[in-house]
């Protein structure tokens, strides 16, 4: 039987962390995402876990110890936000191109500056491009089931890449919310012993890692790490399919919300999605107007067949962005989808709302006028700009 | 450990770790490092053998190849101390769960810019931590990987190439950072600074002393590059005997916080006679630079004498 509790998110991921007792874990402070390492050192200075905790001098260092440990043999984790994983930067790369499975609890912040603690996707949007599988939570329940579902990921054989189980800081990091917990036993043997095949510790085989490679040799790395993103793809629905036996919670690359029948859909990312669905409730309830959701679970990597085929049948879509590339045009996710739709031949109006910044708080009214303007471009087929901004102060903030 | 005699022959015969064929210069220090370090190691003891980046590790591991008859991990330029405690970390926690019976020791390799710069947070990090690990800092004095840019090791008044010697420059403006120190206040166990004297014999029971003390351990290798220094490859054991008659670069070590000079030069040599072998202080010896020398050696000799106190 299922646990019934009510965590925190970061106490969800701390008490998914014990469950499945990693070898492991450097971290450094940051918030919102402290209170993970201060759980697990609870948990350490108890007894109640294995785990060995460095206590790096900084996030650089504790992506640096994560991937000396993942290379030793030991299943390694860290956790980090912002500008913590902007430290890490130079480091996620490095995990990526090893080949190693770390799992890496990111509680979504806003990147430096000016200086903020609160919510947005800059600081994992921005590491992207880095090689990891990005999947995103909106509830405590969710960032409870990616974590325990990053293991057998990162380290099936087709893929062994390192992944980042993000959640929004403070919404759902500091939110309490009920949660059903799996039994310990039975995470145990959902996540499996680990068991790497080539590791620098193996008294049978001597290993090098981190070599220097000339062009002869450094693209068909980059190569590699491809197939094992798009070999992930497998291995994530596989893994859900697997979770789902265990605890008849259903996932996937993303989450569609009422779009059966939807003629104007949301495309969007996190914690934001449940204010959506209060509005789609609403809308429905009050106007019948046919309106949707889809709510991104994985973003690396990027489902972008199964994107385009959601989007097939509505007449608009409004994809939100809650950080920003500064390419001057799109969003990081309105970038992709809108390359989705693109190559799908699609005739989808789309725009792309950039919203939440910084932790802005977006509303049911928000995502109201939201569908209603999504109303009007599938009515008028204008789309006033490649993107939107949803609740900035006034006109002026436009001003440069 | 128990400590025999030193036997050169026999410690020479000791099977090599570094393997030969990989593309560090004729006369390079730190290959000589790295070798004298890992031969004190036990024949039969397993090593995970760290690496920032830098000349020694471009030249050592070019992939598909790599020269390490051990385990190696390089991961990039300044963490090779934090990457190491994860390594260190990973074989403590599965020794205690059974998954491997082994021993393991830990070593890693920087160069001064590695070490004294770029990496001294994560190295700091490590040693405050107390890893059993040892970090062996391979010091040419300047970042030689990417040409000889100037690093806070560099002597004072060296010619690099971002403080070249020039009309209105004598070289590098400050003097060098004084990096065992430092890591000795971070009251790690083994603390030992060397070079390579004739036989190996300081830098070789140092090396053992640093692999078997538990704990953490720091070796600073004063270990010359000829190209950044310039001087003919063959000269490189001289210069290393002149940087200790001159007590440039005294021999010493910390040992439970108890520092210990190993080597006091009769008749200390002026500092001409290491600084004239070198292309990179040959301003120094123009007409117009000679009060430089003078002040040279004043540096020398407060520190030296600073070295002494702490000794006594």
């Amino acid at each position: 039987m299922a646990i019934r509790e009510r965590l925190s998110g970061n106490e969800a991921v701390a008490y998914a962390i014990k469950q499945v007792n990693p070898d492991v874990m450097p971290a450094f402070p940051i918030t919102p995402s402290t209170e993970i390492p201060q759980y697990v050192a609870n948990y350490i200075a108890n007894g109640e876990i294995d785990t060995e905790f460095i206590h790096v001098e900084s996030e650089h260092s504790a992506m640096s110890a994560t991937i000396g440990a993942s290379a030793a043999g030991a299943r390694a984790i860290t956790a980090t936000s912002s500008c913590g994983m902007a430290l890490m930067w130079e480091e996620l790369y490095v995990a990526a191109s090893n080949r190693l499975p770390i799992v890496l609890a990111l509680v979504n912040r806003a990147l430096s500056g000016p200086i903020n603690i609160n919510a947005d996707h800059s600081d994992s949007m921005g590491a992207r491009d880095s090689g990891w599988i990005q999947i995103y939570a909106e509830s405590n329940q969710e960032v409870y089931d990616n974590f325990i579902q990053a293991f057998p990921i990162a380290e099936d054989k087709r893929v062994h890449l390192p992944v980042m189980v993000c959640q929004d800081g403070f919404i759902t990091s500091h939110g309490v919310e009920n949660i059903l917990l799996v039994e310990d036993d039975r995470v145990k043997s959902f996540v499996g012993e680990y068991e790497p095949e080539h590791y620098l510790l193996n008294p049978e085989e001597k290993m090098a890692v981190g070599p220097y490679a000339v062009s002869n040799y450094y693209m068909e790395t980059k190569r590699a790490q491809r197939q094992a993103m798009i070999q992930a793809r497998a291995v994530i629905l596989e893994t859900a399919a697997r979770f789902e036996e265990m605890t008849g919670r259903k996932y996937g690359f993303f989450e569609e919300y009422q779009m059966e029948d939807a003629e104007y859909a949301v495309v969007i990312i996190g914690s934001a999605a449940g204010t959506c669905k209060a509005a789609i409730n609403e809308i429905r309830n009050t106007t019948g107007k046919k309106v949707g959701l889809i709510k991104i679970r994985v973003f690396r990597p990027f489902p972008e067949e199964e994107i385009a085929r959601a989007l097939s049948g509505v007449k608009a879509a409004a994809i939100m962005d809650r950080s920003e590339m500064f390419s001057a045009t799109s969003g990081p996710l309105g970038a992709e989808v809108r390359a989705a739709l693109y190559q799908a031949r699609s005739e989808v109006e789309v725009v792309n709302y950039f919203y939440g910044l910084g932790g802005r708080d977006i509303t049911v009214s928000d995502f109201k006028v939201v569908y209603e303007n999504l109303e009007t471009i599938a009515r008028t087929h204008v789309v006033t700009g490649m993107y939107e901004y949803i609740g900035l102060r006034s006109e002026q903030s436009e001003e440069v | 450990m128990e400590q025999t005699a030193y036997n050169f022959k026999e410690v020479m015969s000791k099977p090599e770790r570094l393997a030969p064929g990989h593309r560090m210069c004729a006369g390079c220090g730190g290959t000589i490092t790295v070798r004298t370090v890992l031969r004190a190691l036990e024949e039969g003891d397993k090593a995970v053998i760290g690496n920032a980046t830098g000349c020694l590790e471009v030249s050592s591991f070019m992939y598909p190849y790599t020269a390490y008859e051990d385990s190696y991990i390089h991961n990039a330029f300044e963490n090779a101390g934090a990457t190491l405690s994860g390594v260190e970390t990973a074989y403590h926690v599965l020794k205690k769960k059974g998954k491997i019976k082994d021993n393991f020791k830990f070593i890693t390799f920087g160069g001064d810019g590695g070490t004294y710069d770029i990496g001294f947070q994560s190295l700091s990090g490590a040693m405050e931590r107390g890893h059993d690990m040892v970090y062996v800092c391979y010091d040419n004095g300047a970042y030689m990987n990417t040409g000889t840019q100037r690093s806070s090791a560099t002597p004072q008044y060296a010619d690099t190439t971002t403080t070249p010697a020039g009309k209105v420059s004598a070289g590098k403006v400050q003097v060098r950072k004084d990096l065992a120190a430092i890591i000795a206040e971070h009251h790690v166990p083994y603390v030992g600074q060397s070079t390579f004297t004739s036989n190996f014999k300081d830098l070789y029971t140092k090396a053992q002393k640093a692999i078997y003390t538990p704990g953490a351990a720091f070796l600073n290798v004063m270990s010359p590059c000829p190209r950044g220094w310039g001087y003919e490859p063959g000269e490189i054991m001289n210069i290393c005997k002149m940087a200790m008659e001159t007590c440039y670069w005294p021999l010493f070590e910390v040992v439970e916080g108890k520092w210990i000079l190993n080597y006091e030069p009769k008749n200390k040599m002026p500092i001409e006679e290491f600084l004239k072998p070198q292309r990179r202080f040959r301003h120094l010896f123009r007409k117009e630079n000679e009060e430089l020398i003078g002040k040279f050696q004043k540096e020398i000799d407060r520190r030296w004498e600073e070295l002494k106190n702490k000794c006594s």
